[in-house]
C-alpha cells in the first residue's frame, strides 16, 4: 500500500465511491478538448452539457439512493411526459393558473411513487418488474387521455412568469434554470444522506434488508419514500421542460431511463446495493452528459457517440470494482 | 432458592404445518455462563435460535426470562429485552464502515447549527474502544469498512457491538464455523470475555473442541429433541461426538475409516 503520507492521502481519496467517477470526468474533459475544442469549455459550450445534465442528475440522484438501497425505478421513463403532460393539459389545455399545474403534476409524481413503493414492499416481485409494469401503465394512461382530452399528443403551455423565471427560463441566453435547481438539490441530498443519520439507514438497508430491519430500520417507510422521491423527480423535471419549451409531448423520456442508469453506475453506485455517494452520481451525470454532448465539438461524426459510452460504462464500472476493492482491503499500516 | 435463569425453555415445541421441528426442549441458562447448543446439521438448532431471538414463536411451551415467562413479538423487541444475535459472518454490512455499521438504527447524532447531524468521530470512537476493550487492539479505525476485516475481527467486533449495546443474553451462531485456528481462538477468548462480565451465552456450535474449551453447561440436539443435557467435567469429547452423531454411528463409521486406510483398503472394500 502507501508508502508516504503524501501518497497516502491520495489513496485516501481512491477508496472513496466517487474516485472512479472524477477520474473518469477528467478523462473525457481531457479528450474533448484534445479532439475537440476548447470552445466545449466556454460557457456556450459549457451550457449544452450542464443543461443536459441538470435534467438527467435531477433524476439520477433518486435512482442512484433507490440502487444504493438495492431497488430500480424504471417508470421514471413514462414520469417524465406524464409531468409535462399533466402541466400542459391542466394549465394549458384547461387554462387554469400554472400552480395548479405544477401541483398536479407533483401529485401524479408522488401517487405512482406510492403505488411503486407499496407493490414492492407488499410483494415480494423486483423493483424492476414492478416498475416495468408501471412504466407501460402510466405511458398508456397518459397517452389515452392525452387524446380524449385534448385530441391530440401534443399540448402547447403558456406559463405564467413567476413561474417561467423559477422552472423555466435560460440564464444568459443558454442556461436552463434547471441547473440551478440540479445544484441545490445536490447540496440538499449529500447533507441529507452523508451528514444525517438516514443516509445510513439507506445504506444499511442496501447491505443487508433483514438486518437493517432488526436494527429498527423502517425499512418499509424508507422504501416507499425512495420510491416517491424517483417518481415526484421525474415528474418535475417533465413539468420544468413544459414550461421552459412552452409545450408537452407524450413520448419524450425513454432515453432517461439508461441515462440514469449509466450515470448512478459510472458514479460508483454499486448495482448489488450498499455502496456509493452522491458526489459520484453527480460526476457520473456530468461525465454521461459531456460524452453525450461533447461529440457534437468534434469532428467525429455523432453517430458514434453510443460507442463512447458503451465503453465509458465498462471501462467505468471496472474501475470502480477496483477502487472497491481497494477500499476494502484497506487497513492503516501497523505503526 | 437461587436467582431463577436469565432465560429459561420449558417445553418449548415448534412445528411448521405438519412437520415437527422441535420436541419439549427444555434449557435454562445463567448469567456468568456459557451453555453449548451442540448438534449436527439439520439437528434444529437454528429454528431453537430463532425461537430465543424472537423470530418464530414457539408453537407450545413457553419461554421465561428471569422467571417470568415473555412472549417475542419481533426479533426487535427480543433485542430490546437484551436477547443478542451474532451470526456466523459477523457484520452483515460489508461496505459500510465500522462506524457507521456498530450504530446501524442507534446512530449518534450530534447539533450542527440548525441541523441534527450524524456524530461519526464519536461513532468510529465508541465502536473502536467497544472493540479493543476485548483485546482487539488491530481494528484501530473506525473508518475502516468491515468486508475488509477478518473474519474473527468481525465476529469480534459483533460480540462487542452486542455487549455495548447492553445484551444480557449473547447467542452466537456458529461463531467459529469458518474461521482458522487462531481466529477461533480469539474469539473463543472473547466469549470468555463476555462471561466474565456476567453476560449469559448460547454457544451453537458443531465442533466438540471448542464448546469443551468454553462451554459450563452442554446440551445435545438430536433430531430436535435434547438428547443430552449435561455439565462440564461429565462426558468425554468422544461420548458428545458419539451423542452429536446420534448413538454409534460414529464408532462404525471411525472403524470403517481405519479399514479404508489399511494397505489392503481396495480388498476390503470390494469384499463389502
Amino acid at each position: 500500500m502507501s508508502s508516504s503520507s503524501s501518497s497516502l492521502s491520495i489513496s485516501g481519496l481512491l477508496r472513496r465511491p466517487e474516485a472512479g467517477a472524477f477520474l473518469g470526468l477528467l478523462g473525457v474533459l481531457i479528450f474533448f478538448v484534445i479532439f475537440g475544442s476548447m470552445e466545449f469549455l466556454k460557457p456556450s459550450g459549457a451550457a449544452s452539457w450542464l443543461n443536459v445534465a441538470a435534467s438527467l442528475g435531477i433524476i439520477a440522484l433518486p435512482i442512484g439512493l433507490l440502487m444504493i438501497a438495492g431497488e430500480l425505478d424504471i417508470s421514471i421513463g413514462a414520469m417524465i411526459p406524464a409531468g409535462s403532460m399533466t402541466v400542459a393539459i391542466l394549465s394549458g389545455h384547461y387554462g387554469l393558473p400554472i400552480w395548479v399545474g405544477i401541483l398536479g403534476a407533483l401529485s401524479f409524481g408522488v401517487i405512482i411513487g406510492l403505488i411503486n413503493g407499496y407493490l414492492v414492499i407488499r410483494t415480494a416481485v423486483p423493483s424492476l418488474i414492478v416498475t416495468l409494469g408501471t412504466l407501460f401503465a402510466v405511458q398508456g394512461i397518459v397517452l389515452g387521455l392525452s387524446v380524449i382530452i385534448t385530441g391530440t399528443t401534443s399540448v402547447a403551455l403558456t406559463a405564467a412568469p413567476w413561474a417561467k423565471f423559477i422552472f423555466g427560463q435560460f440564464v444568459g441566453g443558454t442556461f436552463q434554470v434547471i441547473i440551478f435547481w440540479w445544484l441545490a438539490i445536490t447540496a440538499v441530498y449529500i447533507f441529507v444522506v452523508h451528514f444525517t443519520r438516514y443516509g445510513n439507514w439507506i445504506f444499511a438497508m442496501g447491505g443487508d434488508k433483514i438486518s437493517a430491519r432488526n436494527a429498527g430500520i423502517p425499512t418499509e417507510k424508507l422504501t416507499i419514500t425512495l420510491f416517491v422521491l424517483s417518481s415526484t423527480s421525474a415528474a418535475f423535471v417533465g413539468m420544468c421542460q413544459a414550461i421552459l419549451f412552452n409545450s408537452a409531448q407524450v413520448s419524450a423520456g425513454m432515453t432517461f431511463i439508461f441515462n440514469s442508469i449509466i450515470s448512478v453506475v459510472v458514479g460508483g453506485v454499486l448495482l448489488t446495493g450498499g455502496f456509493g455517494s452522491i458526489v459520484g452520481i453527480f460526476f457520473g451525470t456530468l461525465t454521461f452528459a459531456v460524452v453525450n454532448q461533447g461529440i457534437y465539438f468534434t469532428t467525429f461524426d455523432r453517430n458514434w457517440s453510443s460507442l463512447i459510452i458503451g465503453i465509458m460504462l465498462l471501462l467505468a464500472v471496472l474501475m470502480n470494482n477496483t477502487f472497491r476493492r481497494m477500499a476494502l482491503s484497506y487497513a492503516p499500516k501497523k505503526k | 432458592m437461587e436467582k431463577p435463569p436469565i432465560l429459561e425453555m420449558r417445553d418449548v415445541c415448534k412445528s411448521f404445518g405438519l412437520i415437527d421441528v422441535l420436541h419439549n426442549i427444555s434449557l435454562r441458562v445463567h448469567s456468568g455462563e456459557v451453555l453449548c447448543l451442540l448438534g449436527d446439521n439439520g439437528a434444529g438448532k437454528s429454528t431453537l435460535i430463532k425461537t430465543l431471538a424472537g423470530v418464530f414463536n414457539p408453537t407450545s411451551g413457553t419461554v421465561l426470562m428471569d422467571g417470568t415467562p415473555v412472549t417475542f413479538s419481533s426479533p426487535r423487541d427480543a433485542s430490546n429485552r437484551g436477547i443478542s444475535t451474532v451470526h456466523q459472518f459477523g457484520g452483515t454490512f460489508p461496505l459500510m464502515s465500522i462506524g457507521r455499521s456498530f450504530f446501524v438504527g442507534v446512530e449518534p447524532t450530534r447539533k450542527w447549527g440548525p441541523f441534527t447531524i450524524y456524530d461519526r468521530k464519536k461513532a468510529n470512537e465508541i465502536a473502536v474502544n467497544a472493540v479493543q476493550e476485548f483485546g482487539i487492539t488491530r481494528i484501530d479505525d473506525g473508518d475502516r469498512l468491515i468486508g475488509g476485516l477478518s473474519g474473527g475481527e468481525r465476529q469480534s467486533l459483533a460480540i462487542a457491538r452486542a455487549v455495548y449495546f447492553g445484551a444480557r443474553v449473547l447467542i452466537l451462531d456458529e461463531p467459529t464455523a469458518a474461521l482458522g485456528v487462531k481466529e477461533a481462538a480469539h474469539v473463543l477468548r472473547i466469549v470468555l470475555q463476555a462471561r466474565q462480565k456476567g453476560i449469559a451465552v448460547i454457544f451453537i456450535t458443531h465442533n466438540v473442541v471448542h464448546a469443551l474449551t468454553v462451554g459450563d453447561h452442554f446440551a445435545v440436539l438430536i433430531r430436535g429433541a435434547k438428547a443430552a443435557d449435561f455439565r462440564k467435567g461429565e462426558k468425554t469429547r468422544e461420548e458428545i461426538t458419539d451423542l452429536m452423531a446420534g448413538g454409534e454411528h460414529m464408532a462404525e463409521l471411525e472403524a470403517e475409516i481405519q479399514h479404508l486406510k489399511a494397505p489392503n483398503a481396495s480388498a476390503t472394500v470390494t469384499t463389502h
